[in-house]
């Protein structure tokens, strides 16, 4: 059982909810749980992990060969990232804009292109617990994530239950996330702000065919209008977390708040129950439908 | 003799578009002559590295120099390779940044003016 935690919008309460999610169902089940939000992971300050590996991630780059290179051209017109190109009697290559996929070294007629090692990011992993952390760690400068986050998903152990922690927003990180997911949980908050982007991350996860619920955080401010367009378009509210002082305090200590709170841990256990249940649900309304 | 202006326009008269990877046109023009034409920047939305497919663009089109606004380090690694001069810091209209290339207003860039970007942006 694969569940990724998204939300549009940052800082509604994502990694709150995977990290208690998580804990609450660690000594219940094989529990992995993965930092996927790899420009910024922080889900470490709430589990705090015992790291003992650590792992290179690297993307494959081009070397050109000035011996051999005859600047056709060939392999600048090939790439659609602009990550090669020949000015004159000089090939350039920039590693940052290169997606490592290998194509201009096929197409160069001289065999002058050699792909070698560029380190992007790290993998790390150790125990919370009764959990198995992962987190992927991007490169400051570095400006692609994705490739760190399907290397980290390798680590899924698909007989188990993995909690992911999706990155903010909508684009290639997320879906990178979310793909392969058996359940997508949004995380929103009752605001016009949570509900704009929540519409983003819902059409994004419709599109993936993935089965999805809301978690509707600091619940009680705001107004009522997530709901209705929850309503509306069918998608089960499965958890309320209420705008609460002492969840905002145990929060900025690093502390979970199911270690402290009544209640919690079994909230959070009936919450997987019904996302196991709406996963197999909405699974079968897709085959209906189809 | 031909040199590149960066333009938000098709004309001497348009103002000059301070960016180079992501301008609106190149105005290519004989600065003696004045014969001009303008090419539109099809790397404007590049997802990425729209500074080095300008500068192919720019260099493709045979002049020896670029005049922009700024330039950042990967266009300004293909330009120089290219052996394509360039001013930066213009502004007004094509036709003044032409006037300050003749009357040797413009001082040569020795490197990159801009960070340059990250591509357009994907959160």
């Amino acid at each position: 059982m694969q569940i990724t935690i998204s939300a549009g919008k940052g800082g509604t309460g994502k990694t709150t909810v995977a990290t208690n999610l998580a804990l609450a169902l660690a000594g219940e089940y094989d529990v992995q749980f993965f930092d996927c939000d790899v420009e910024e992971p922080d889900s470490e300050i709430f589990l705090r992990p015992e790291l003992d590996n650590e792992e290179p991630v690297n993307l494959k780059v081009p070397e050109v060969n000035d011996e051999t290179c005859t600047y056709c051209g060939q392999c600048g017109d090939a790439c659609e990232f602009n990550a090669i190109a020949t000015f004159g009697e000089n090939t350039l290559v920039y590693p940052e804009l290169c997606h490592g996929c290998g194509l201009c070294s096929l197409v160069c007629p001289v065999d002058a292109i050699t792909e070698v090692d560029n380190k992007i990011g790290k993998l790390r992993s150790g125990r919370a617990g009764n959990l198995e952390y992962h987190d992927g760690n991007l490169t400051i400068g570095e400006p692609m994530a994705t490739p760190i986050i399907s290397r980290l998903k390798k680590k899924i152990d698909p007989d188990g239950v993995s909690i992911l922690d999706s990155p903010p927003g909508t684009a290639c990180p997320v879906i990178e996330s979310l793909h392969g997911s058996d359940f997508a949980l949004l995380v929103t908050e009752p605001t016009l702000f949570g509900l704009h982007d929540l519409k983003l991350s819902v059409d994004v996860v419709k599109e993936l065919e993935i089965p999805l619920g809301v978690v509707i955080n600091r619940d009680g401010i705001g107004d009522d209008r997530v709901e209705r367009y929850c309503d509306s378009e069918g998608i089960p509210i499965l958890m309320r977390i209420p705008d609460d002082r002492d969840i905002a305090v145990y929060y900025s200590k690093g502390v979970p708040f199911i270690e402290k709170m009544d209640g919690w841990k079994e909230r959070f256990l009936e919450l997987f129950e019904e996302i196991e249940g709406q996963a197999e649900y909405q699974k079968r309304q897709k085959l209906i439908e189809t | 003799m031909k040199i590149a202006i960066t333009s938000l326009g098709e004309e001497l008269s348009s103002g000059v578009d301070g960016r180079f990877g992501r301008c609106d046109y190149f105005v290519i023009v004989d600065p003696e002559s004045l014969d001009y034409e303008a090419i539109s920047n099809g790397s404007k939305n590049a997802v990425g590295g729209a500074g080095v497919e300008a500068a192919q663009t720019v260099a493709g089109s045979g002049v020896s120099a670029v005049i922009t606004g700024n330039v950042g380090p990967n266009a300004y690694r293909a330009l120089s390779s290219a052996g394509v001069d360039i001013y930066t810091g213009a502004s007004g209209t094509v036709q003044d940044a032409i006037d300050d290339f003749n009357d040797d207003n413009l001082s040569l860039t020795q490197s990159s003016t801009t960070r340059g970007g990250r591509g357009k942006r994907r959160r």
